[in-house]
């Protein structure tokens, strides 16, 4: 029996178009990626020197990724996560393998046009091996109704001279329930860069933990995080760096800004265990300027519209 | 006789135990552009906020009118629909947001360029820049005063736009405020620079949060001149030197 997933299929592009994706990644068969509804792969292409291999498991898929060493991926790789029910559970269970000197940069969208009540989990380990060079756009649409929990783990392993970048993005439609986690594991002058913007609404609830830890000498790391809560939202951020390399150089940076009854925290750790490593962290919580609002409202905009045109231009 | 846009009546603004303006009687016609002078402390951000109807910016007594409607009540958002509008002393930044973005705010068939050229800034330069501080002060007021364009108002309250100007910039700016006048627009032209007051119909002295006169813009200038800009600024009206 062949199975039909066509009505899938362009369910989940519009909804992947509101996450910020383009249209034409859908229709280029050149451009290497995955697409997953629940459990099912919907379509899959791979590339010289790349591999994906994915198997069904329960409530998701399980997927892992191999570029051999020394490959340059010219264009993106693009990973579509999503479920169209309303109610349910994604697991995707990822595992990056990137070969020595090789590099790759990954787009993510994730969409979940219509949730009453969704997870989607990823648990993802990346492994880059020496030289080798990582980039993960990740960009999320949940729709109003937030009611979905998303929780993304990470751990990241980088060997010698490796570099990892993540930026994960959620600025439109509602979070839901949002757990985000990173561990980072780094040897000698690897680096690691992550990017956090996300705006939160009515009761969504955003935790953040990133945990760098510089193990090895000259590797460094730096965690930036943007966050925009309004109405009753919440948002803490618990970064946290550990230095033992001799040269190793981390950074923590958060800013946090809350309009109406919205709550932030911001929670900096930073352990150094080598006289010759240096870590440093700044953190802001303010409010919206007021003199940005007035003025939007003087060029005809509301106040919710105001707040989020400042808002888009903030996490931009 | 042209038609009374604005009018002020018996406007008393105290805040935190601070009097700040008194009495003041004013009046502003259609397409008039009509100046308020006077040095620092005097009053004029606080006459100009007022109007608009900022946030904290309530007067303690007394009415504002604007085609014949009482406005005194009405929130920012209901003054800005009904066609006021105000360029601030120092324009707000916008992180993220580009000057392209910042001029397309309202639909309009003046693009965001042309908006530019009224203000001398060059739309190849200027268009793609981001609100931030990057931005002199000078090139964010020119272009807070090109973002007044699109949204074709009924009358510009513009505070201090001659203030951190250069000498040749002063001349497009002043073509501006001409331009909307000569749009049927009115404009109420905060300065203390008597220079500027040459291109309103009518100027106002304020001093010490009080009209103490009002009229054409070679007396008043001059008045400003020599009595004023040379006052030690006490807070207290010389009445021997109004009779002047």
């Amino acid at each position: 029996m062949k199975l039909d997933f066509s009505h899938e299929f362009s369910l989940i592009v519009s909804s992947f178009q509101k996450a910020g994706a383009s249209r034409n990644i859908f229709l280029d068969s050149q451009i290497p990626g995955i697409i997953v509804e629940g459990n099912s792969v919907l379509a899959k292409s791979e590339h010289k020197g790349l591999k994906i291999k994915t198997r069904k498991i329960k409530e998701g898929v399980e997927m892992k990724i191999y570029l051999d060493n020394g490959v340059k991926m010219e264009k993106p790789v693009h990973l579509c996560f999503g479920l169209m029910a309303k109610k349910g559970r994604q697991v995707i269970k990822a595992e990056f393998f990137i070969g020595k000197k090789s590099k790759i940069n990954f787009i993510s969208h994730c969409s979940f046009p219509f949730p009453q009540g969704v997870d989607h989990f990823m648990k993802a380990k990346v492994h880059l091996a020496e030289g080798a060079e990582m980039n993960y756009q990740e960009e999320h649409y949940h729709s109003s109704t937030g009611k979905i929990f998303v929780w993304p783990k990470t751990e990241i392993f980088l060997k010698k001279g490796a570099k990892f970048s993540e930026e994960f993005k959620l600025i439109k439609g509602r979070v839901g329930k949002l757990k985000i986690e990173y561990f980072t594991y780094q040897e000698d002058k690897s680096s690691s860069f992550f990017l956090t913007k996300i705006y939160g609404k009515k009761n969504d609830k955003i935790d953040i933990q990133e945990t760098i830890h510089l193990d090895k000498r000259g590797a460094k790391g730096i965690a930036e995080s943007r966050l925009v809560l309004i109405e009753k939202a919440r948002g803490d951020i618990f970064g946290e760096i550990v230095a033992q390399g001799a040269y190793a150089q981390g950074h923590l940076d958060c800013q946090e800004i809350v309009q109406g009854e919205a709550i932030a925290s911001s929670t900096p750790k930073i352990i150094v265990k080598h006289p010759l490593a240096k870590i440093t962290h700044e953190a802001s919580i303010g409010r919206i300027n007021k003199k940005e609002l007035e003025t939007l409202i003087v060029h005809g905009l509301t106040q919710r519209q105001a707040v989020n045109f400042i808002v888009q231009g903030l996490l931009k | 006789m042209r038609k009374k846009l604005l009018v002020l009546k018996d406007i008393f603004y105290q805040t935190n135990g601070r009097v700040i303006l008194k009495q003041i009687n004013f009046s502003l016609l259609k397409g008039e552009i009509h100046s308020i002078i006077g040095l620092n402390g005097a009053g004029k951000t606080s006459l100009a906020n007022l109007i608009m109807g900022l946030e904290g910016y309530s007067p303690t007594r007394g009415k504002i009118i604007f085609e014949n409607r009482d406005i005194t009540k009405l929130s920012l958002y209901q003054r800005a629909k009904l066609g006021i509008a105000l360029a601030w002393q120092r324009p707000a930044y916008f992180e993220g947001i580009s000057v392209e973005e910042y001029l397309s705010l309202k639909k309009s068939k003046i693009s965001p360029a042309d908006c530019l050229k009224k203000v001398g800034l060059n739309p190849a330069l200027y268009l793609k820049r981001i609100i931030n501080e990057e931005l002199s002060g000078g090139e964010r007021k020119r272009i807070e005063l090109a973002s007044l364009i699109p949204l074709e108002p009924k009358l510009v309250i513009l505070d201090e736009p001659d203030s951190g100007i250069d000498a040749n910039s002063l001349e497009i700016i002043y073509l501006l405020i001409k331009d909307f006048k000569r749009k049927g627009i009115s404009v109420l032209l905060i300065t203390h620079n008597q220079k500027t007051t040459f291109i309103s119909d009518r100027v106002s002295l304020l001093c010490n949060g009080e009209i103490i006169k009002q009229g054409q813009p070679g007396e008043i200038g001059l008045f400003f001149k020599k009595y004023c800009q040379t006052c030690n600024h006490i807070g207290k009206i010389n009445k021997k030197i109004l009779r002047q």
